[in-house]
């Protein structure tokens, strides 16, 4: 395929969908990540190993992506994602995987692929659950019609802090790339407007309907976000209030 | 004013957001329209984030109270 996906996240959620995006034969795959690989991180992130202890994540799961499927062209970002670069980095892509482990992040992948029109998957998990939607820019809610901000600073533990089942992200992270690529191709019908939630203790998986906020700050009728300066992603992800009004 | 009873109860104490809210929802898509929840949380910014995102839905909170470490919301389904 001459699809381009970039996967923000070479974690527990962006190792599996990176692995399945490329043996399904996506062409070009960005992987952005600035961390190197611990060995704390292998019960999840199953696309590193015991040799790439200390490199690079990005380049490892290039080198892994690479063994598996040497035509895909793999495109190595070693930056965290800020507000300040995110708009160049997503830039060009076709489609992107929201495989980033913290709440800034997510609201930041959010604002600028709505505000650049760019389909992306969503998902989230910690300890036994996982959460996943798609959002399609306009036509469908996005990430902050569920949650209009972020908890406060600490308020919620990481997986790094309060632990995941590493299978817990594999089957969100599968579920990633399979909207990935039922978007390139054309087929069936996407997570949109739908929040699929899994429960891993209990094994269920549940799903329920999520409306489009016409007050959301991101895709809202009147956005207040129409550039990334505008919100403070230090704390909660709130728009600043000086910003306020210009929608 | 008489206690209202709740049709259903949910114990969430030890989730965050936004799985209280997601809980909280799914709970809610059970009960047919009228029915009450009561949902038992203790995580701080759920407290407000829980019964803010209920009534954008539609729903209507019929209280917030606090029970010791933990916090007691009823919401009756639209």
């Amino acid at each position: 395929m001459e699809s381009k996906v970039l996967i923000v996240g070479a974690g527990g959620l962006g190792s599996p969908a990176a692995l399945y995006l490329a043996a399904a034969g996506v062409g070009r795959i960005g992987i952005a990540d600035s961390d190197r690989v611990d060995l704390s991180n292998l019960q999840r992130q199953v696309i590193h190993s015991t040799k790439s202890l200390g490199m690079p994540k990005a380049e490892s799961a290039k080198e892994t992506i690479q063994a598996l499927n040497p035509e895909v062209e793999v495109t190595t970002i070693e930056e965290r994602l800020d507000s300040g670069n995110a708009l160049k980095i997503l830039k060009g892509w076709d489609f992107v995987i929201d495989g980033s482990d913290n709440f800034p992040t997510k609201f930041l992948i959010n604002d600028a692929c709505v505000l650049k029109d760019i389909p992306f998957s969503h998902a989230g998990v910690l300890r036994f659950i996982g959460m996943t939607t798609t959002v399609i820019p306009h036509r469908g809610p996005c990430y902050r019609c569920l949650i209009k901000e972020a908890p406060p600073p600490g308020a919620v533990p990481t997986c790094q802090e309060a632990g995941v089942l590493g299978t817990v992200p594999g089957v969100m992270g599968a579920i990633q790339a399979t909207e990935a690529i039922k978007f390139l191709i054309g087929a069936g019908n996407l997570l949109v407007g739908r929040v699929l939630y899994f429960d891993a203790l209990n094994l269920r998986f549940d799903q329920f309907e999520l409306k489009r906020n016409p007050r959301c700050p991101s895709c809202g009728d009147k956005p207040l976000i129409r550039d990334l300066s505008q919100v403070d992603y230090g704390t909660f992800c709130r728009v600043r209030q000086n910003a306020r009004g210009k929608g | 004013m008489p206690e209202v009873k709740a049709d259903r109860t949910i114990d969430i104490r030890g989730e965050v957001c936004p799985y209280t809210f997601v809980k909280s929802k799914l709970a809610l898509e059970e009960l047919q329209s009228g029915q009450v929840l009561e949902i038992v949380l203790d995580h701080d910014p759920a407290v407000e984030n829980v019964p803010r995102s209920m009534e954008a839905d539609g729903h209507r909170v019929l209280s917030v109270k606090k029970v010791g470490k933990s916090w007691r919301i009823l919401v009756r389904k639209a």
